[in-house]
């Protein structure tokens, strides 16, 4: 595969426009009248047909040239919007995106099934094309309704006009010409809708030269002329006389187009309103001496702001309509962002990156090791040194993960085209609501999050929003709602799925529950033990099983995916009301913050966001299951007995560390506590992968390794454990508050 | 280029014969500016006018105007052909005001016939 840079750059365009297609034509699915909606779809596509035109990709050009007609008639309202249609060409883009991917990256071409799938779209599109061609001549609206030809009527519809208007000066007969021959030439480029003359300039009669003209002369004009052709109608005369050319109304909208099409030099106004055909050159050489002119004049009692701007000028000489120096100039303002944008940012190969934030894990490591010994050492002035250094390694270490944060709103791009088709494909209408898109987190992580997402999503609109019937029953809109919605909340980012359907069948899932042994036939589960149910491999209630989802496979991977990136899942469920499934993942994957505690003589790591606190194992509950925190009973885990551990117990008494994790609390029992510790998280081998209760590992500053404990898991182990010693306490729990 | 004049009872009767351009303008001018002054009602007959340009058009203007500044009623009177097509090209029929007697062509418009007020 060699692709020089070129072809990556017009591969990267592509891709970033096909993209902008997508959302364009589900925009203008919900608003099919917004004309700029439809301009940009036909820029887009434009665009990717003449870049590929340019790396001699036929196949794309053929394909998109015919997407780019049917839009093209769509701009022309010769093709009505419906819902068919926008099916249709998202269909297309999806084609456009599939050749791109196999002709331009892979240098490849379609498989058959790809190139039928084209011949379809193409026929398709044909078909629209050819209705089209047939009601071009009476377009949508019946010929009785429409009697009146467009073309003939009503010289008073002045907007569809050019308004030419001549001032011809007092030597043109001298100079041997006659405006009648001017205007009898512009009568043969199209139809002088209308002429009115005047002799305003003409002085009393005695004082009047009979040789000089005092003419002046409007024209409303309608032809296929460009203002320059008009222009040069009057080419002869131009030096004797004052023109204005006005474009039609329509033809103001046109230049607005152009103009955000226009290639020209974006820092100058005057080449970008040329290059729209919206000013001549010769108007523009004129309104530039104008400016220069003011500009000397204003120069001289050194007043250097007053030179006036081009766009004024150019209005004031009536070359050219406001709107059009309006286009000229939000493109200019456009051009100069995008370049403040581009000036901006670097890009820079994810790699490098990678590579620089374990550079920086390496730091914190070496750093660490120089503070140990620092402190070691006794040496006043070292320590110093040696604390500022660490401060700022941490800033760095701040500034290295910030560099891989991305907005989250790149993965929920996609979304709105899902919903859109799996909400067509089940006949459900659907709103998705996406908020907190600018909410960041780690790079790495956005890969994983994506299945997950889709699966949530998808089974959002599958189970979630019940059929119509069943919502107008219920009293809800008949539009469901699916919301994603993301933010940030104490050192981790959280991702809702949410939507407004008929939330968890609480009945059904115990039954189901029951029947798989899951739950105990006398046993009575919390609703939140309920709904993890629903994570168990397999284990799906949904009647019938549907294209999409109903497998029962999905909710268990979610959670896999999930607790892949260090993440947790929560389901929170209302019957009738909705259902809202919770992802609350790590902000990093690479470093984070720990509290490192000793057990025998071993160092482990536990997430500081998950330490609430830490307390003295009162001697009563040393042997016990659970601990009494301010009369609130907590599962306590012997960190000792669940790695089995021995060795002298370090100390003469033992610490507890209070941890949570999902919205349940534990205390870990350990031998010591020995403070904050920035710890870089290196992956466990492949061999260690199923170790429970283990996260990950990382190197302390004097070289030992230190196990990372993984808190969820050790939560939950510790909440079953003490089930029995728990439910004991519970019911004695008045003795147990002191 | 001519122009004649004559008197008959109140009404001044001026007629034109040949071109009216650019080349005779000024004299044209003088002998039009001559003609009208005195006269309470006059009328220019164009019937024998060959060839008409802009300045031609520009002084039936200003002998419309001159006649307006001293009270003259002037009417244009039996246009020529070359004439008619220029009133038409610069649509001045209305601006001048005077019946115009149009031969048959089709693709006039009855627009440009106007009774004078």
């Amino acid at each position: 595969m060699n692709i020089d840079k070129a072809l990556q750059t017009f591969i990267a365009e592509a891709r970033g426009l096909l993209q902008d297609m997508e959302s364009l034509l589900l925009q203008l699915e919900a608003e099919p009248s917004n004309t700029e909606v439809i301009n940009a779809l036909f820029r887009a596509a434009h665009t990717i047909k003449g870049s590929a035109g340019l790396f001699g990709l036929e196949a794309i050009v053929a394909f998109t040239h015919r997407v780019e007609s049917v839009l093209d008639l769509i701009r022309e309202g010769k093709i009505q919007i419906s819902e068919e249609l926008i099916g249709v060409l998202l269909q297309c883009r999806d084609h456009i995106d599939e050749l791109v991917e196999v002709t331009a990256v892979e240098g490849g071409s379609l498989d058959e099934s790809a190139q039928a799938r084209g011949n379809e779209l193409t026929l398709a599109l044909n078909e629209y094309l050819q209705d089209a061609g047939a009601q071009a001549p009476a377009p949508a609206v019946p010929a009785e309704q429409h009697p009146a030809p467009a073309a003939t009527d009503s010289p008073s519809r002045q907007t569809d006009a050019w308004h030419i208007s001549l001032k011809f000066g007092p030597d043109l007969f001298r100079h041997g010409m006659d405006p009648l021959s001017f205007i009898n030439y512009l009568s043969g480029l199209g139809e002088i809708v209308n002429l009115k003359t005047s002799f305003d300039a003409m002085p009393e009669p005695c004082d009047m030269d009979a040789e000089s003209c005092y003419l002046a002369v409007d024209i409303e004009f309608r032809g296929n002329a460009d203002k320059a052709a008009i222009e040069n109608v009057f080419e002869f005369v131009r030096d004797d006389c004052e023109i204005r050319i006005t474009p039609p109304t329509d033809h103001i909208a046109q230049y607005a187009d152009r103009i955000s099409n226009a290639s020209g030099d974006p820092d100058l106004l005057g080449a970008i309103l040329m290059e729209a055909g919206a000013v001549t050159p010769n108007e523009l050489e004129q309104a530039l001496k104008t400016q220069h002119a003011q500009d000397t004049d204003a120069s001289a009692p050194g007043a250097e702001q007053s030179k006036p701007p081009l766009g004024q000028i150019l209005v004031d000489q009536g070359a050219v309509p406001k709107e059009a120096v309006h286009a000229a100039l939000e493109k200019q303002r456009q051009v100069r962002e995008h370049k403040a944008q581009e000036s901006a940012f670097v890009r820079v190969h994810a790699a490098k990156l990678d590579q620089l934030i374990n550079l920086v894990g390496e730091l914190v490591i070496a750093g660490a090791s120089a503070n140990l010994l620092a402190q070691q050492s006794g040496v006043g002035a070292l320590q110093e040194a040696t604390s500022a250094m660490a401060r700022l390694v941490e800033e760095i270490r701040e500034g290295a993960l910030r560099l891989r944060m991305v907005e989250i709103g790149e993965t929920f791009q996609r979304f709105p085209r899902v919903v859109r088709d799996v909400s067509r494909a089940l006949d459900k209408a659907i709103e998705l609501v996406i908020t907190g898109a600018e909410t960041e987190l780690d790079k790495g992580m956005v890969e994983g999050l994506a299945d997950p997402l889709m699966h949530l999503v998808r089974n959002a609109i599958d189970h979630g929003i019940e059929p119509a019937a069943e919502r107008a029953a219920r009293g809800k809109p008949a539009r469901g709602r699916v919301s994603l919605h993301a933010y940030h909340d104490s050192g981790s980012i959280v991702i809702e799925v949410a939507d407004d359907g008929g939330g968890l069948p609480k009945a059904a899932l115990l039954a189901k529950a029951r029947a798989r042994g899951l739950v105990g036939a006398e046993q009575t589960p919390s609703d939140s033990e309920l709904y993890q149910l629903i994570f168990e491999p397999g284990f799906s209630t949904a009647g019938a099983v549907t294209n999409l989802s109903g497998r029962g496979v999905g909710m268990d991977v979610v959670r896999r995916n999930v607790e892949a990136l260090r993440g947790t899942v929560e389901v929170e469920s209302a019957e009738g009301v909705g259902t809202t499934v919770r992802l609350r993942l790590p902000l990093t994957l690479a470093i984070i913050d720990g509290f490192l505690v000793g057990v025998a003589r071993a160092a482990y790591v536990i997430p500081l966001d998950m330490v609430l606190e830490c307390v003295e194992l009162a001697a009563a509950e040393r042997r016990s299951g659970y601990l009494n925190l301010r009369g609130e009973v907590l599962p306590l885990l012997h960190l000792r007995e669940r790695f089995g551990l021995e060795g002298a117990a370090a100390g003469r008494r033992a610490n507890v560390v209070v941890v949570q994790a999902g919205g349940q609390k534990a205390g870990l029992v350990v031998d010591e506590l020995r403070g904050e510790f920035q710890t870089v998280i290196k992956p466990l081998g492949r061999l260690f992968q199923h170790l429970r209760g283990i996260s990950g590992s990382t190197i302390l500053g004097s070289g030992e390794v230190a196990l990372i404990l993984d808190v969820p898991a050790l939560v939950q182990q510790a909440a079953q454990g003490a089930a029995p010693a728990l439910r004991a306490a519970q019911s004695t729990a008045p003795e147990l508050v002191h | 280029m001519a122009v004649e004049f004559k008197k008959s009872g109140d009404t001044c009767q001026i007629s034109i014969t040949g071109e009216m351009t650019i080349h005779n303008a000024a004299n044209t001018r003088q002998a039009l500016l001559a003609a009208l002054s005195g006269c309470r009602e006059a009328e220019i007959n164009l019937s024998q006018v060959s060839e008409i340009d802009t300045a031609g058009v520009q002084l039936l203007f200003m002998s419309k105007k001159q006649a307006a500044l001293q009270g003259t009623v002037l009417r244009l009177v039996a246009h020529s052909r070359p004439v008619l097509d220029v009133i038409d090209a610069y649509n001045l029929a209305s601006v001048f005001g005077d019946p115009l007697v149009l031969p048959a062509r089709p693709n006039t418009c009855p627009d440009h016939v106007e009774m004078p007020a």
